[in-house]
């Protein structure tokens, strides 16, 4: 069967793993990081283990910046035999990750919910840094294998998370609907891919490319096994139709895993979706036009169009808050998939903006919704009735994240849309259509946005009392912050769109 | 000049902030003081401001100086699109013949408006913070030359709107909140579209890269041939015209893009009536004036006749709605509807004439209409009720607000001598001058007739007559043996007191004095208007083309 390998041929396969090991050193960091925190966990006793936990995690994950930082030196390319890339793509979502790791465990570090589950945070805690791991390595990994992967090792990490909550039934609930769900399109994306490697005898993305190029492909299995590996793309980002599991899931999970889900999750998947797509299946040219007539740029914009229609209608009936951002994040989405459609670097740069911006305001809205839990107990709209007068500065800064995710200006999510549509709009006349839609289902997601607003302002609390609540000093201090960033970033996004274009340079892209 | 004016009201908002809530004295007079320098800086650029000057395009070569004044030009953002070149933002102030009267109009008005807000008791820090915002994205509106910064303003005004009436409104306040949002909004939105659109049409022939730039976007010969809004995309330039001229015309409102203004109105408490019928509705026919005409003119020649219509529309529909009001501040409302539709109709004309008295009704409406809402805000706190068929006989106890009240009336309904006589006349003058508006005019003159009639018809039925049974107040015999009228829990002045007073005099006097002799604002639009006339001719058109 299988021949063994000479002395020298293991030789080299030692060599470039020895090669390869210098581009993984922020991986490697990390998961020496995860190891230490379940060895602190069981070290630690006493009240304040939860605190030193979550510093101890955020000091770690901000360490890694600087192993990170340094990759900016090294030569954009391929490691341990294709499966792995370094390239300032990468690099983008590696900071990004890690910096949603660490809002995390703010958010988690401010909820009072998880005062009563102290008894086994280290493990919490060292799962966030396994799911940034995990994330990290979906948008570098350049394999099949590897793709996979590393999506399982986002996808357990986050079913054990949503469900950190034993005690919470609608915690459990979430956990196994996000499984079943997770286990479904993970096993109809390895079916794509098992369909890609059938026609290519590859797993490497780029050798993927080649091998269709030079011999092409039968039309029908190429959008079956993109279908069906969109099945797996689309539960990460949580576009329509693969969003079932998301309202429940955000519903019930502990909030700052709901925000980590909303933002780190859905930007693993665009980054994955991003690099595949444009990387491994062609577009479009002629060799590759099928009878069909649909390739899986065509998928995509039925997919952009249905989220968008689709997560802000359904939008407008929520009554829980956490509900309703679950709806909008599919609508946000379809926007994001808007700019994936563009295949180009202006779309590149703009996806990567808007999940900067969503990034900002929405864990921003996250964190704010968990101080109001943490005062209200609820996370129902009619208890944020007159919470206004109560939390003046909580309402104010809420106001304006949800601005922002609307996409109205000075915010820095107007410039997120404003960048979509350009980048749409600079194709000419083709995607107006689509850009219209995406104006106007903006405009319906106004009205639930404002929802809120509304209940905190204009309506009076059902039990009047006329205490303030106050959330404390420091979480004033980074909602205020954050509240600040989110107009500055609307006014000076210069450095934000650098670093965005900056970032868009994928290793192995040469035709658009 | 231009930035200290726009800003003053949020610096005074950033005061306001470290301001104790409890300190309400102080943050109303904050705010006071900085819309009086506001005031006295906007009367400054009017003494500075040279008539001569054209405005709405630039200079030959593309340079704005000489054509725009007070010009305040500064790189803001420059963002690198790769093979598309650079995104250039610019923030860039300066004024012409169409923004200085407005910005003179929004200083004027936010100040009364400020007056005016005395009377607000609940949450005082919060309103005037919203209030300040609002009158720096208003004031920044109307001199903003860059698209995206006038866009920024535009969009800023909304949320500060929405709290204003959501907050301190009426009991019906949250549905007319959301739907002014959700209207203004939806038009906006597609104006992003646009604006987007011709930055990718539109060079600038300074810098030779695209520009958001509404003075380089005024000439037609700075756009690119086959880009999405250049000329040889016929299509997409009537479509775009369309949805921004839709997106200014909810602003307007006009028929069928009002039914937000009655609601909005209802519910509005009066400063923000004030400002919103003195100031906000005039940004949509500004608008059309500086971006949705000059930008496409060709598409505005091929439409002048349906804007017209739409025109004629307005003055007898809002006419006739102010005529089946009982609701006095509903019946004001449709006489808005009414009195911007002669607006429409004066730019449907498309000369001199209509134009300048388009610009100037714009002007009156402003100050006229901020006078009407105030005095109906006036009645509204002694009686609690607006209901025309509560009142009657007030002539006889509260003198000198009937006085006024008579004087605002007449000037809504254009009698000669008022400042809306003149600008009604300039338009018709237009408007009959006009081929394709000559009809149209006919129709409207109707206008007048119900414009009178609803006015006159409340007048007498408030003013005049006896105290009706089921009225708001009772009949009782004052200290000096003099029979007067008390309000149910009022125990202020009856008739007019002296803020009050000191909100409705300046606008009296404005309206007389600019009824006799108009020039003081109108020799300021000579010029510009002329001009914009020029830009928007077939004969020009076709020299470029």
């Amino acid at each position: 069967m299988f021949e063994l390998p000479s002395g020298a041929e293991i030789q080299s396969i030692i060599s470039i793993l020895k090669s390869g090991l210098g581009f993984f050193i922020p991986e490697i960091y990390l998961s020496i990081l995860f190891m230490g925190l379940i060895i602190l966990d069981l070290a630690l006793k006493g009240r304040n283990k939860s605190g030193i936990l979550g510093w101890a995690t955020l000091i770690g994950l901000g360490g890694s910046f600087y192993f990170i930082a340094q990759q900016h030196a090294m030569q954009a390319g391929e490691h341990f035999f294709g499966m792995y890339v370094l390239d300032e793509y990468a690099i983008f979502f590696k900071y990004f990750f890690v910096a949603s790791g660490m809002f995390a465990v703010v958010a988690t570090l401010a909820d009072r919910k998880f005062d009563a589950e102290v008894k086994s945070i280290g493990e919490y805690y060292a799962l966030v840094v396994a799911m940034v791991i995990g994330m990290v390595m979906m948008a570098a990994a350049s394999d099949l294998l590897m793709i996979f992967l590393a999506m399982e090792l986002v996808s357990l990490s986050a079913y054990i998370l949503s469900g950190y909550f034993k005690r919470d039934a609608r915690s459990s609930e979430a956990a196994l609907k996000y499984l079943v769900y997770g286990a479904v399109s993970s096993g109809l994306m390895l079916y794509g891919f098992s369909l890609i490697y059938g026609m290519t005898a590859e797993t490497n993305i780029l050798k993927i490319s080649m091998e269709l190029a030079d011999h092409g492909y039968d039309p029908l299995v190429m959008i079956l096994a993109t279908l069906l590996i969109m099945a797996g793309f689309g539960y990460k980002i949580g576009a329509f139709p693969f969003h079932f599991w998301s309202p429940d899931v955000y519903e019930g999970a502990p909030t700052p895993i709901t925000a980590y889900l909303s933002v780190a999750s859905k930007a693993a998947g665009f980054a994955l979706l991003l690099r595949f797509f444009y990387i491994a299946v062609p577009h479009g040219v002629s060799p590759y036009e099928d009878i069909l007539g649909i390739d899986w740029l065509t998928l995509l914009v039925i997919m952009s169009v249905a989220s968008m229609i689709y997560g802000n209608v359904v939008a407008i009936w929520q009554k829980n808050v956490k509900r309703l951002l679950a709806y909008s994040s599919i609508a946000h989405a379809g926007y994001l998939l808007l700019g994936v459609i563009v295949m180009d670097e202006i779309g590149t740069q703009a996806v990567l903006f808007y999940l900067l911006s969503y990034f900002l305001m929405n864990y921003a809205a996250f964190y704010v919704v968990v101080l109001i839990s943490n005062r209200t107990g609820s996370e129902t709209l009619d208890d944020y009735r007159g919470l206004g007068s109560k939390m003046p500065l909580a309402g104010a800064a809420l106001t304006v994240f949800l601005i922002s995710l609307v996409g109205l200006p000075p915010t820095v999510g107007f410039i997120g849309k404003l960048m979509i549509f350009s980048a749409l709009l600079s194709k000419g006349a083709l995607y107006i259509w689509l850009a219209l839609i995406g104006v106007l289902t903006s405009v319906i997601s106004l009205y639930y946005y404002m929802l809120i607003p509304l209940n905190m302002f204009l309506r009076e609390s059902l039990e009047p009392n006329e205490k303030s609540l106050n959330p404390g000093f420091l979480a004033q201090l980074m909602m205020a912050v954050l509240m600040i960033l989110t107009i500055w970033f609307g006014l000076f996004f210069e450095p934000l769109s650098e670093f965005a274009r900056y970032s868009s340079a994928m290793f192995g892209l040469s035709l658009y | 000049m231009l930035s200290l004016i726009v800003f003053l009201p949020v610096i005074a908002g950033l005061i306001i902030l470290a301001v104790p809530s409890s300190q309400k004295q102080i943050i109303r007079i904050v705010s006071l003081l900085a819309a009086v320098v506001q005031m006295v800086l906007a009367v400054m650029i009017w003494r500075g401001y040279d008539p001569s000057l054209a405005g709405i395009t630039a200079m030959a070569g593309g340079m704005p100086e000489g054509s725009f004044q007070f010009i305040e030009r500064l790189p803001w953002i420059s963002l690198d699109l790769g093979n598309m070149g650079s995104m250039n933002i610019e923030y860039f102030l300066g004024v012409d013949g169409l923004s200085i009267t407005m910005v003179i109009l929004t200083a004027l008005v936010s100040t009364i408006g400020v007056l005016s807000s005395w009377t607000i008791k609940k949450q005082v820090k919060g309103y005037f913070l919203l209030y300040n915002l609002l009158a720096t994205a208003m004031m920044g509106c109307f001199v903003a030359l860059d698209f995206f910064l006038f866009y920024v303003f535009w969009e800023l005004m909304l949320l500060p709107m929405y709290f204003l009436i959501g907050i301190w409104g009426g009991p019906n306040r949250e549905y007319a909140a959301i739907k002014f949002f959700l209207y203004t909004l939806f038009g906006s939105v597609f104006m992003l579209l646009v604006m987007i659109g011709l930055y990718f049409s539109v060079i600038d022939p300074l810098t030779g890269n695209h520009t958001f730039s509404l003075v380089a976007m005024a000439s037609q010969e700075n756009y690119i041939k086959d880009a999405i809004l250049g000329p040889d995309n016929a299509m997409w330039r009537y479509v775009a015209f369309i949805v921004l001229f839709i997106g200014f015309a909810i602003k307007v409102p006009m028929f069928p893009f009002h039914t937000w203004l009655p609601d909005a109105h209802v519910e509005a408490p009066t400063p923000i009536s004030v400002i919103l019928a003195g100031v906000l509705l005039k940004l949509g026919t500004y608008g059309m004036m500086r971006i949705n005409f000059p930008l496409f003119p060709e598409v505005f020649q091929a439409s002048m006749y349906v804007i017209g219509v739409f025109g004629a529309i307005n003055i007898i529909y809002g006419a006739f709605c102010a005529l089946a009001q009982q609701d006095l501040k509903k019946m004001v409302a449709y006489s808005s509807i009414s009195h911007m539709g002669y607006v429409l109709l004066g730019l449907a004309a498309a000369n001199s004439e209509g134009m300048t008295g388009a610009l100037y009704q714009m002007f009156n409406h402003g100050t006229i209409t901020a006078m009407l809402f105030l005095l109906v805000g006036v009645i509204y706190d002694r009686a609690h009720t607006r209901q025309i068929d509560k009142f009657g006989g007030l002539a006889s106890y509260m003198p000198v607000y009937a006085g006024i009240v008579t004087v605002a009336w007449f000037a809504s309904l254009g009698l000669p001598g008022l400042s809306g006589f003149i600008s009604e006349a300039f338009v018709f003058v237009g408007a009959f001058s006009s081929e394709t508006t000559r009809y149209i005019a006919m129709v409207s003159v109707l206008g007048i007739v119900f414009g009178a009639a609803y006015l006159l018809w409340s007048l007498q039925r408030m003013f005049l007559g006896k105290r009706k049974d089921d009225a708001a107040y009772d009949l009782v015999t004052g200290p000096d043996g003099q029979e007067q009228i008390h309000f149910h829990d009022w125990n202020g002045k009856l008739d007019l007191d002296g803020r009050e007073l000191a909100m409705l005099i300046p606008l009296v006097v404005i309206t007389i004095f600019l009824g006799i002799y108009p020039m003081p604002i109108m020799g300021l639009m000579t010029t510009t208007v002329n001009h914009l006339v020029e830009v928007l001719s077939p004969v020009m058109m076709a020299v470029v083309n």
